[in-house]
């Protein structure tokens, strides 16, 4: 682990625990009330899962078509984190859509095409696991579709009749709830640079272990 | 014959109460407010957003544990065979 990735992680660690303080001192929204708080979570989850998607989309581009065998790091790890952080944004999304639209889930474009990419990615994960030979580069194929779907989830809540609300909402919002929204998007951020930083790391080193274990064989 | 049509008569005027009744109830005009919802009905915020926060906490420090125990074993298996090769 570098140096950096100790201070990220430290960062993010105490921005995370100092985010119910940060997050209680926010005033109450007029109609949803209380509940309207796991917003300060779902939202910084729901970006990090998109920014994921993207940084696995872009460099399994670059490994499928340039075969730099790095980006396949960078984009396993990426993989991984889009799950992490997608696994976030749709428990956090259908406990609060429960007491602000009375259900915890409906089938708009919004919710399925998250779902799905969130799937996509699931099974990205599977196939590098399980899939043997060339997976790699299978994978790299399902991981462009998964960010081809990126703009479709931003785009879907304004072209779509939904319950889910617009893109319009962010930059209307008053400073008080404003700056605990970035705070925990940061602390977020943060977290998804140290562990992605991170993940890649294992990779390259169990990329180390297998060449190693080649040699050992051939020799 | 014209028994017949007497019997089905009767059994017609008979069905008629029957009928009517299987009718549905017309709607009310108006969407009709409830003055109280029923307990079990109501989910205090504060379940859903300890649920929430509890959630990403829980799926965070498991990762970075399992995270942290992968990197570890990798290290050590990375360290035994370039000591090997060595």
């Amino acid at each position: 682990m570098t140096r950096l990735n100790q201070i990220e992680l430290a960062v993010a660690g105490t921005m995370l625990a100092a985010s119910p303080w940060v997050i209680y001192a926010a005033p109450h929204e007029a109609t949803m009330g209380l509940v309207y708080k796991i917003f300060f979570y779902h939202f910084p989850s729901a970006w990090i899962y998109l920014l994921g998607a993207i940084v696995a989309g872009v460099c399994s581009a670059v490994f499928l078509f340039g075969g730099n065998r790095n980006m396949d790091s960078w984009a396993l790890a990426a993989a991984e984190m889009t799950v992490l952080f997608g696994a976030m944004t749709l428990v956090t999304g259908p406990l609060w859509a429960r007491k602000a639209w009375g259900v915890f889930w409906v089938w708009d474009a919004r919710l399925t095409s998250s779902l799905i990419v969130w799937m996509v990615f699931v099974a990205y994960l599977i196939l590098r696991r399980f899939g043997g030979p060339g997976s790699d580069k299978l994978g790299a194929g399902m991981a462009l579709f998964g960010l081809a779907s990126v703009p479709f989830i931003f785009v879907s809540v304004n072209v779509w009749r939904t319950l889910h609300p617009q893109t319009s909402v962010i930059p209307t919002l008053p400073v008080s709830m404003g700056r605990p929204l970035w705070f925990c998007f940061t602390a977020m951020f943060l977290l998804f640079l140290a562990l992605l930083s991170l993940r890649a790391r294992l990779e390259r080193q169990r990329g180390r272990i297998e060449e190693l274990y080649l040699a050992e064989d051939e020799a | 014959m014209r028994f017949c049509r007497a019997l089905l008569c009767v059994v017609a005027l008979l069905a008629v109460p029957g009928v009517v009744a299987a009718q549905p109830q017309p709607s009310p005009d108006e969407f009709v407010p409830v003055t109280e919802v029923p307990p079990e009905e109501q989910i205090p915020a504060i379940n859903l957003i300890g649920a929430a926060y509890g959630f990403v906490w829980i799926v965070v420090v498991g990762y970075v544990w399992s995270l942290g125990r992968r990197m570890q074993k990798a290290e050590a298996d990375l360290a035994a065979l370039e000591r090997k090769a060595r």
